[in-house]
C-alpha cells in the first residue's frame, strides 16, 4: 500500500541560544493517520509541534507539511491545518454558533457554507438546542469535543492536538477518541501528543521523544514485541526512564 | 478583509458582554465629569469676607455696604490691623479679606485715585479667582457711578489682587481636559492590554497564531474597537461639559479630535507593549494602573500643577505622554489657541507613539520565535 506523506521532517534541529531542545528529528506522517507524539515534560513535543504548525521556525533541517515547507511558507502551512491545544480554546463569552463562526471566517470560509455545516455538526453531535448558548454554560466533556469539531471544521489535511484529553472523563475521552478516528476516515491526518499510555495504543503509529531526540517509532504493536512489554505504558517507562 | 471584520465583530461582542467592561467604558468617564464638574463648583453664595478698613469714612462705608449687598458676600468680620489678616482666614470662615489703606476718602477726592486690596484664600484657587472677580466687578461698577455723579474729574479705585497660598493660579477649568487625558489612558492602555493578555491566558492567542490571521491583523483586530470607542467617549464627554457645564471648546474642534486621535493611537500601542510583557491579567492590570494611572494623575500636570513641583518631579512627568496631551487640549479647549501653539507638544507625542508601536512590533515578534 502507498500512502501519500503530508508531514516530513529530515534532520530538524530547534536550538535556544545554547539549549537544544530539538536534536536531529526524521519521521514521516502519512495521510489519514493517526500520528501520536509521546514524551515526557520537556522532552522537546511541543517545541516540535511549535514548528510543524507554523509557530515558530527550525534552525536548521527540512520540514515540509501539507506540501509547504515551515521554514519558508508557514503562512501556507496554516491555512492547511487545524489546532486544538492543552487549554481550552475556545471564548466562553460567545455562543456556540458565534464561535464556529468566527473560526470558519478565519479559515476563509463562506458564510452560507459556514452556516449549514454548523447546524449538521450541532446534529450530528445533538447539541441543536444549544447552538445559541454561551460557552461557559457548557459542561467541560461537551465544550473538549465542541473545541475539535471546531478544530476540523475547516476540513483542514493535517489537525495538530496537543494533549487534547487533559482534565476529561474516561467516557467523554472515549467519545473524544471516536471523534478522532471519524475525522481520520475523512482523511485527515492526525497528530496528537497526550500523556495518557492508553491513548497512545489507539494510534496507528507512535514516536517517544526523550531529551530532544526520537527514540522510538513504530506501531504501538511493534514496539511492544520489540521492548517485550505488555503495554506502551511499560514500553515508555523502559525507554524514557534514564539508566 | 473579511477575515479581519469577523475577528473585530467578535471583540466588540466581547465588549458588549463584559458589564464590568461596559461600565469602565461608558461609566466612568461621565461619572468622573459629573463628580469633577459638581465638585469644582462655578458659582459663589454668601462667601465670608472680612474688612480692614483703616480709614473708616464715608467712602469705604459704601463699597463695603454695596459688597455685602451684592448678595454674594456676607460680611463676617471687621479687622483692626494686618496682622490679623492671616488669623482669620486660617479659621476658614473668611475667604477673602479686603483693605483700605489710610486716607482712602481723602486720597480719592484730592488726587482721583485711591487703591484697595483683595486678599484672597488661594488654597480654593476656583473660589478665589471667582470672589476677586465679583469684588473687582462691583468696584469697577462704584467706579462709574462715582464718575457719572462727578462729571469732570475723574475719581478711580484701583482693586489691588492679590492671592494668598496659590498666587500662581494655575487649575480652575482643568477638570475636563484631566478627565479626557485619563479617560483615554484608562481605556486604551488598561483595557488593550488585558484583553490581550487575556487571549494569551486562556489559550485562544495561540489558536489564532496558528490560524491563518497575521499577528498583524490580530493586534488590529484588538486594538481597532477601542479606538473606536475612545473617540466616541471624546465626543461624549466634550458633549457633555458643554450641556452640563457650559464649558464649550474655544479653538478648533477638528483641531481637537485629530490630537485626540493622536493621543489614542499612543495609548493603544502602549496598551500593547504592557500586553507583550505581561503574562497575565493581574500583571498587566498592575503595570497599566500603577505605571500610567497614577503618574497621570499625580504628575501629568492635571490637578497639581508640574511648575510646583520638585525639579526631579518635574523631569520624571517630561517623560509622561499625558503631559503634553494635557497641554494641548487644555489650549486648544480653554484658551483657543490654533495648532502653531501646540506643535510642539504634537511632535512629542507623535515620537513617542512611532517609538511605542515599534517597541511592540518587536517584543511581538521576539515572543514568536
Amino acid at each position: 500500500m502507498i500512502r501519500n506523506t503530508v508531514i516530513s521532517v529530515k534532520n530538524l534541529v530547534k536550538k535556544f541560544g545554547s539549549f537544544t531542545a530539538n536534536d536531529n528529528l526524521n519521521f514521516e506522517v502519512y495521510e489519514g493517520e493517526i500520528f501520536g507524539f509521546l514524551g515526557a515534560n520537556g522532552a522537546g513535543k511541543t517545541t516540535a509541534l511549535r514548528i510543524l504548525s507554523g509557530l515558530s521556525s527550525p534552525t536548521s533541517g527540512e520540514v515540509i507539511v501539507a506540501g509547504f515547507n515551515a521554514k519558508k511558507d508557514p503562512e501556507k502551512i496554516k491555512k492547511n491545518i487545524g489546532y486544538m491545544c492543552q487549554k481550552f480554546s475556545l471564548y466562553e463569552d460567545l455562543t456556540i454558533r458565534e464561535n464556529i463562526m468566527l473560526y470558519g471566517g478565519i479559515y476563509g470560509m463562506s458564510k452560507v457554507n459556514i452556516k449549514k455545516r454548523t447546524e449538521d455538526l450541532l446534529e450530528k453531535l445533538h447539541f441543536e438546542e444549544y447552538g445559541d448558548r454561551l460557552i461557559s454554560a457548557l459542561p467541560l466533556g461537551l465544550r473538549q469535543k465542541l473545541a475539535f469539531s471546531v478544530a476540523v471544521f475547516h476540513e483542514p489535511r493535517i489537525v495538530f492536538l496537543d494533549e487534547p484529553t487533559g482534565g476529561v472523563d474516561p467516557i467523554t475521552r472515549r467519545q473524544f477518541w471516536e471523534m478522532i478516528y471519524e475525522a481520520a476516515d475523512r482523511g485527515i491526518t492526525v497528530f496528537v501528543t497526550t500523556h495518557y499510555m492508553d491513548e497512545a495504543e489507539y494510534c496507528d503509529r507512535i514516536s517517544i521523544m526523550s531529551e530532544g531526540r526520537i527514540v522510538a517509532l513504530d506501531t504501538p504493536e511493534a514496539l511492544k514485541k520489540k521492548y517485550d512489554a505488555g503495554s506502551v505504558e511499560e514500553v515508555f517507562v523502559k525507554i524514557a526512564r534514564p539508566q | 478583509m473579511k477575515r479581519f471584520l469577523g475577528f473585530v465583530k467578535k471583540e466588540f461582542l466581547h465588549i458588549f458582554r463584559d458589564f464590568r467592561t461596559l461600565i469602565i467604558l461608558f461609566g466612568i468617564p461621565v461619572a468622573q465629569i459629573l463628580i469633577f464638574g459638581f465638585v469644582v463648583s462655578t458659582d459663589i453664595r454668601d462667601a465670608g469676607v472680612a474688612f480692614l478698613d483703616l480709614s473708616k469714612d464715608d467712602v469705604t462705608q459704601k463699597i463695603s455696604d454695596k459688597i455685602c449687598s451684592s448678595g454674594f458676600f456676607r460680611r463676617v468680620d471687621d479687622l483692626q490691623n494686618y496682622n490679623e489678616i492671616d488669623m482669620v482666614m486660617k479659621k476658614g470662615a473668611v475667604k477673602a479679606v479686603i483693605v483700605f489703606g489710610d486716607n482712602f476718602g481723602a486720597d480719592l477726592i484730592s488726587e482721583g485715585r485711591a487703591t484697595m486690596s483683595i486678599i484672597a484664600d488661594g488654597s480654593e484657587p476656583n473660589t478665589a479667582t471667582l470672589i476677586t472677580n465679583y469684588v473687582t466687578a462691583i468696584v469697577t461698577d462704584f467706579n462709574r457711578e462715582l464718575a457719572g455723579a462727578s462729571t469732570g474729574n475723574k475719581l478711580l479705585i484701583q482693586p489691588e489682587v492679590r492671592m494668598f497660598y496659590n498666587p500662581g493660579m494655575k487649575s480652575h477649568f482643568m477638570f475636563v481636559p484631566g478627565v479626557i487625558t485619563l479617560i483615554l489612558i484608562l481605556i486604551c492602555a488598561l483595557m488593550t492590554s488585558v484583553t490581550i493578555t487575556r487571549e494569551k491566558e486562556f489559550g485562544t492567542m495561540e489558536v489564532l497564531l496558528v490560524s491563518p490571521l497575521k499577528p498583524l491583523h490580530i493586534i488590529l483586530g484588538k486594538v481597532t474597537p477601542y479606538f473606536l470607542l475612545s473617540f466616541i467617549n471624546v465626543i461624549m464627554i466634550l458633549l457633555l461639559s458643554w450641556l452640563v457645564f457650559d464649558l464649550p471648546v474655544k479653538g478648533s474642534l477638528i483641531l481637537l479630535l485629530a490630537e485626540s486621535m493622536l493621543y489614542i493611537l499612543m495609548s493603544l500601542s502602549l496598551g500593547i507593549l504592557i500586553s507583550a510583557v505581561s503574562k497575565t491579567m493581574q500583571q498587566a492590570i498592575f503595570i497599566s494602573l500603577v505605571g500610567l494611572m497614577l503618574p497621570t494623575i499625580l504628575l501629568s500636570g492635571f490637578i497639581f500643577p508640574i511648575e510646583n513641583m520638585p525639579e526631579a518631579y518635574d523631569w520624571f512627568s517630561a517623560i509622561l505622554p499625558p503631559r503634553y496631551f494635557v497641554v494641548i487640549i487644555k489650549n486648544i479647549m480653554i484658551k483657543g489657541a490654533g495648532f502653531m501653539y501646540v506643535w510642539k507638544e504634537t511632535l512629542i507625542l507623535t515620537v513617542m507613539t512611532i517609538l511605542f508601536i515599534g517597541l511592540s512590533v518587536r517584543n511581538f515578534k521576539v515572543r514568536l520565535q
